[in-house]
């Protein structure tokens, strides 16, 4: 069966190689912390499983240590002038998108298909993961079709990776290291004691009143957490239940649905959602690090006043 | 009370612009520490957290075929291929993809989209390309806004269509709470109710991305005035 563990040392042999490309490239002065990040990187996903909790948090902050005070730096950049680009594109047409779109369609075709093969009685992949398994099977499979296309030096692919990871730089870590961040703030019950405070500190006594501090709540909440599934089991049980749904009688589908859905509105709004809002601007080459957030800050708070406004007019409608 | 540290940590490390990494694993520590656990159980609990969330970043195994379709003109191509169109601007390529991105989600797809595979090296560039076609040579600074905006469609049509979908995730995870609270509903019913919002989703932002041209043409006049 192909489980996440095998996608993880796939992930492992592609950062390990960025590592050693990064080590031979002499056109970078800090090479050698990017070696070591990347490097330290690759062993989480390759020994990751097998080590130590222990020890696992320590290659973390050696990582972290080795991003943060020494500093990653960036090789000599683009591996083809403009023209050159431009020539190959010419030559290759509309071909070029073959490999680039079967990343969406094999991925797609993977989640409905792979479910149902299975293998003497077993299922060939891990049903519980098959998007991120299909996903990188749809990774192989589009490498195999521009290799076989463009016919590159064996190494390119590897190459590529390079330049664009160390383009995102530490930004391609940030949202793992905040994913842990919440699992340490759920141990410490963070999100108890936030829901307290709503509930002593903001005046409850009107259907209105109630709908909004939810919403917003979640939205807040969820701006802190950089996600809103985990503001949601606080929010909904510390002002959902107790006063939207038995206080005032509302329908519980109706306020969890919106409730999410205001959750969504903080993600836009916040650099701890750091793999939808940071890391574009990394992969964009943007120079300042919130301006997707900037962009979407607007139709966040407009779609935050409708949601208020529609959870108030469906939620009591009974 | 003493376990909000992390958080005061984060909003002050984002406000003095330090290391996200840094602040994220000092915040992390501290809190730990707060909540009664020792130095070692701290490293410990966040390295365990780490590698459980290491799926997160599957997602940079698309880089070894986008990097070489790069290498090979992808980007540049895009470009062309919209600068055949004569009715594109950056608005409506912007518009037309949040529609695609935003109705595919709504039926469970998901993974149609996203910011390494789709927008770096096809929406992007298609976008940059319409401008261009338009307008002759951007300044980088238009360049910036046009690529602020693609990745911002991305999810904000990500993000309110998915819960269309009666078996994405946020649906099985209220389910489950409500569940776990004695209230039972069907997803069918939330993922009816997260049909309005949807709704207003599309028309608040896509009134914005209407005026985008025009902000665009305002911001290349201001441009044009400095010297």
């Amino acid at each position: 069966m192909i489980t996440l563990e095998h996608i993880y040392w796939l992930a492992g042999l592609m950062f390990a190689g960025v590592a050693i490309v990064n080590w031979r490239d002499r056109s970078n002065r800090r090479r050698f912390n990017n070696t070591a990040f990347w490097g330290v990187y690759a062993i989480t996903f390759l020994a990751g499983s097998y080590l130590s909790d222990l020890a696992n948090g320590f290659l973390l902050i050696v990582m972290v240590l080795v991003a943060s005070i020494r500093g990653l730096g960036q090789g000599a950049g683009e591996s083809a002038t403009r023209e050159e680009r431009e020539a190959s594109a010419r030559r290759w047409g509309n071909k070029l998108f073959v490999p680039a779109l079967a990343i969406p369609l094999v991925t797609v075709l993977g989640t409905v298909f792979l479910k149902r093969i299975t293998i003497n009685g077993l299922p060939l992949v891990d049903i519980k993961q098959v998007t991120v398994i299909s996903l990188a099977i749809a990774t192989i499979v589009a490498l195999a079709i521009g290799m076989i296309m463009l016919k590159p030096p064996l190494l390119a692919p590897i190459r590529e990776a390079r330049r664009l990871l160390d383009a995102v730089g530490w930004a391609a870590v940030l949202p793992q290291m905040l994913a842990a961040l919440g699992a340490l703030f759920a141990i410490a019950g963070v999100g108890n004691v936030v829901a307290g405070f709503a509930q002593r500190w903001i005046p409850l006594d009107s259907p209105f009143a109630v709908v909004a501090a939810y919403a917003v709540g979640m939205a807040v909440f969820t701006m802190i957490m950089g996600n809103a599934f985990a503001a949601f089991p606080v929010m909904t049980a510390g002002i959902g239940l107790p006063l939207v749904v038995q206080k005032f009688g509302g329908d519980p589908a109706i306020m969890a649905a919106i409730g999410m859905l205001s959750g969504f509105c903080g993600t836009l709004m916040t650099p701890m959602a750091a793999n939808f809002n940071i890391v574009p601007t990394a992969l964009l080459e943007l120079p300042d690090e919130n301006a997707v957030i900037k962009v979407q800050i607007p139709t966040a708070l407009m779609l935050l006043g409708a949601n208020i406004l529609l959870m108030n007019f469906l939620v009591f409608r009974h | 009370m003493l376990s909000l540290i992390g958080i005061v940590i984060v909003i002050i490390g984002f406000v003095l612009r330090m290391n996200p990494l840094l602040v994220v694993t000092v915040a992390g520590l501290a809190t730990g520490l707060a909540s009664g656990l020792g130095p070692l159980e701290v490293v410990a609990a966040f390295g365990k957290a780490f590698i459980t969330s290491r799926y997160v970043a599957i997602v940079w195994l698309v880089l070894p075929v986008i990097g070489l379709l790069e290498h090979a003109g992808l980007k540049e191509r895009a470009r062309a291929v919209v600068a055949g169109l004569r009715a594109a601007t950056a608005s409506r390529v912007l518009l037309a993809y949040f529609a695609i991105r935003q109705v595919t989600a709504a039926l469970g797809l998901t993974s149609l989209g996203g910011h390494a595979q789709m927008v770096r090296p096809l929406i992007a560039p298609m976008a940059e390309g319409a401008a261009e076609n338009q307008y002759g040579e951007l300044p980088q600074s238009v360049r910036y806004k046009i690529r602020a905006n693609a990745a911002a469609v991305d999810n904000i049509a990500l993000f309110f269509g998915e819960d269309i979908f009666i078996a994405i995730g946020s649906i099985l995870l209220i389910k489950g709470f409500l569940d776990q609270n004695g209230i039972h509903v069907e997803p069918t019913q939330l993922a009816l109710w997260a049909i309005p919002t949807a709704i207003c989703a599309f028309v608040i932002h896509c009134t914005r991305l209407l005026l985008l041209d025009r902000q665009l043409r305002a911001d290349l006049a201001q441009e044009s005035k400095k010297p």
